[in-house]
């Protein structure tokens, strides 16, 4: 009798557990690197809001990506690299696709990853010359990477300054982590190109004090600022720079230093800061429209719904569409809507967000195109200039799209992935 | 004057100003360290707390609001639209007080007696707890903090110290932040207040009495438990002035808590039991680490004195004077 209901309590579990196999397998597993806690919980929870309520709408109105639900698990990393990597090796198995929302995990993720066969998506951070994709067959970073970022800002104050910027001042004021110094390498090219001066004035985490660095700054009355924070970083520089009245039209963040946090605790002071964008402020595109239909209307959305909307909540909404429709195109590549890692990796590197698409997906005009390609992971490098104004609260695009200094970028990438190939004896590839 | 001079002038203006914000949050240590014997490492998150309150109830936010939401399908953000700042600092005083009981009640009450290092252990265990308390209350958005009080460069100096250079030199004025010379004024008016009542009040020689033994203290019918509360209500109150001087530099938000560590360096040099100390340790490490940044920081390639300088001159400290400057001297009986 022990023996028989020994037998049946095993076929069960087997029943069982091959049932939950069978479903995971079937669902897409998007899992999310996200930091809700912590010092850099202010800018991590608008951008996971933005994934989550993306992924929720699509489960909701598509019934998943080609009939497959996203699930969505998140590991919360705190923005600690340590942290970031184990929340890695807990999620891989099965995983789509990897968004280590910090350029310091992102760096440790590359060589795991490679080895593992996962994708890792760093949307507009990481290591630059992860755009390379005869080398980094497995990593992503479009649509514009940080050395784009850096020959934006040089092309902007070019532009103000009909093209000669010769012998002027400009200071860089850095995280000072991976993140930070990535532009350092590009603006030194840059600076020998263009004959201006450059300053390095580096932060420590987290940055709430920075009063040394502010005065050095209001003595060396440097022409222009770029700023690479994050966090408290942004908020203190922001105030900062206007305590010492420095032209905030002349102070220019990278696009993560340009959220509705960084500007708000300066008051009026912030008005006229410039950051950088590859995605557009506002809450009237059909997206949102869509997610306030099949997510907010259920109270399914994530957080209290209060960051609906922000630079940082559409950015999350900018992340996820891609990582998505990397599945879509994944689908169509192998025939089959029950696609493995190796398949979503062919996806990504197959991405093509034509204005057209964009406006299919409820992107119309958020985002200007972008197409992956089997050497290029890095996107179009497009992005444009936005400005805050404090009075109405809200930032508003300033330039075109601007595609980045090619001249500088593309030789960069070069010398930097080659580097990495000869360390690592990877054989590039796409030849 | 050669603007050389007066620019160093400046910085260690600035440096000062600075050590006075550092010495706002060394003062909670200190008081607490001195009447307990406990080395509070929440007290920067006391700060973070205390300011996260005051925006709370200036703003009309509903406490754990989003969780109310979430358990019972509400939506309730606000109570009411604004509060006035003087009606906002009380109540927040208030809840301070209360936050403090409640700590008696919970952690200090059962631990009584037992080693300095577990009573440690249990400041850093609250210290995550009301990090975390505080996230589900309020929420972790970057909350702007404005109760009136005046910030940015000041014009008057600059104007009035613009004319000491030589003529045609490269010189701009003098800068110092209107938030930093009021955070300096609430400092003065905090210690000489704190001077008197420890001085001049029952309450205050009790505190002393404890703070000195606390077993002659107990046995001339003083109560522990009520100078406990007190002592970290009066902490609580501290730190919701660093909260509000820090708070409203840079915004409220996590990050907040991790001014405590500003705090160590400026107790490792002016002693863990003295009040003096914690300001003349405050000025010492605002000053140098600011001289360190401006003058040798472009040394060092990765630059970034400003923030690990402290902790060297702290070191420094430590190996030849370990009492710091005015703390009790070591005394090791065989």
């Amino acid at each position: 009798m022990r023996i028989k209901q020994l037998l049946i309590g095993i076929t069960a579990s087997v029943i069982a557990i091959s049932s939950y196999v069978e479903i995971a397998v079937a669902d897409l597993k998007f899992p999310m690197l996200v930091y809700r806690t912590g010092a850099y919980a202010p800018n991590g929870i608008p951008n996971a809001d933005g994934f989550v309520d993306y992924y929720k709408m699509i489960n909701a109105r598509d019934g998943g990506i080609g009939g497959e639900k996203i699930l969505h698990p998140e590991c919360e990393t705190g923005y600690k690299t340590q942290v970031g990597v184990e929340c890695y090796e807990k999620n891989k198995k099965d995983a789509m696709v990897f968004q280590p929302m910090s350029t310091g995990i992102t760096y440790q993720l590359i060589p795991k990853a490679t080895a593992d066969g996962v994708t890792v998506y760093s949307t507009g951070y990481g290591r630059t010359s992860a755009a390379n994709g005869k080398v980094f067959k497995w990593i992503f970073n479009a649509p514009a990477t940080y050395w784009d970022g850096a020959t934006h800002m040089i092309r902007h104050i070019r532009k103000e300054n009909f093209g000669n910027i010769k012998g002027k001042k400009v200071a860089l004021i850095y995280h000072n982590s991976a993140y930070g110094k990535e532009p350092i390498r590009t603006l030194q090219e840059a600076a020998k190109k263009h004959g201006f001066k450059l300053s390095l004035l580096p932060v420590d985490h987290p940055g709430q004090e920075q009063k040394a660095t502010w005065l050095k700054i209001r003595k060396s009355r440097p022409d222009y600022i770029f700023m690479w924070g994050w966090g408290v970083m942004n908020q203190v520089a922001i105030k900062s720079a206007s305590s010492i009245k420095f032209p905030m039209d002349k102070f220019i963040g990278i696009w993560w230093s340009g959220s509705e946090n960084d500007v708000l605790p300066a008051g009026q002071g912030a008005h006229g800061y410039k950051a950088l964008t590859f995605n557009a402020p506002g809450a009237n595109y059909q997206v949102h429209k869509d997610i306030k239909k099949y997510v907010f209307a259920k109270g399914e959305q994530s957080g209290d719904g209060s960051h609906f909307g922000t630079v940082l909540y559409n950015r999350g909404l900018f992340q996820a569409m891609v990582q998505v429709e990397a599945a879509v195109v994944a689908q169509k590549i192998h025939g089959t809507s029950k696609i493995t890692p190796a398949m979503y990796r062919d996806g990504m590197e197959a991405v093509d967000l034509s204005a057209e698409r964009m406006a299919e997906l409820g992107f119309k005009d958020f985002a200007p195109p972008f197409k992956n390609s089997c050497e290029n992971h890095g996107g179009s490098g497009l992005a444009a200039v936005q400005q805050w104004d404090a009075k109405a609260k809200k930032w508003s695009l300033i330039t075109e799209y601007m595609y980045g200094d090619k001249s500088i970028t593309e030789k960069l990438i070069a010398e930097d992935s080659a580097k990495y190939a000869a360390e690592q004896k990877i054989a590039e590839r796409c030849n | 004057m050669s603007v050389e001079l007066l620019n160093f002038i400046e910085t260690v203006l600035n440096g000062l100003m600075s050590g006075v914000m550092y010495s706002l949050v060394a003062l909670g240590f200190v008081l607490i360290f001195k009447a307990s014997g406990v080395f509070n490492f929440a007290q920067g998150v006391f700060a973070l707390f205390a300011a996260l309150t005051l925006v709370g109830y200036q703003t009309g936010q509903v406490p754990f609001a989003h969780l109310i939401n979430e358990l019972f399908g509400t939506n309730y953000h606000n109570w009411y639209a604004s509060m006035p700042n003087f009606l906002a600092i009380i109540l927040t005083m208030i809840t301070m007080i209360a936050l403090a009981w409640i700590i008696e009640r919970l952690v200090l009450k059962h631990l009584v007696n037992q080693d300095p290092i577990i009573l440690f252990m249990a400041t850093i265990g609250l210290a995550f707890a009301l990090e975390g308390v505080g996230d589900l209350m309020w929420g972790s958005d970057v909350k702007v903090l404005d109760v009136g009080i005046p910030s940015g460069g000041s014009i008057w100096l600059e104007e009035a110290t613009i004319g000491l250079a030589a003529e045609g030199s490269d010189y701009y004025g003098m800068y110092i932040d209107v938030l930093n010379v009021w955070a300096t004024v609430i400092a003065v008016i905090l210690v000489i207040t704190l001077a008197l009542f420890s001085q001049y009040t029952k309450t205050g020689r009790a505190l002393r009495a404890v703070a000195d033994d606390h077993q002659a203290a107990l046995s001339v019918g003083i109560s522990l438990r009520t100078i406990w509360i007190l002592v970290w209500a009066i902490s609580g109150f501290i730190a919701m002035v660093a909260g509000i001087m820090w708070g409203t530099e840079s915004g409220v938000q996590f990050s907040l808590s991790l001014i405590a560590l500003k705090a160590l360096p400026v107790l490792i040099l002016g002693g863990f039991t003295s009040i003096p100390g914690a300001i003349i340790g405050g000025l010492l490490i605002g000053v140098g680490e600011k001289l360190a940044e401006i003058y040798i920081g472009g040394y060092f390639e990765t630059g970034a004195l400003e923030n690990w300088f402290a902790y060297v001159m702290a070191l420094a400290f430590l190996l030849f004077r370990p009492q710091g400057l005015f703390g009790d001297k070591i005394i090791e009986r065989v």
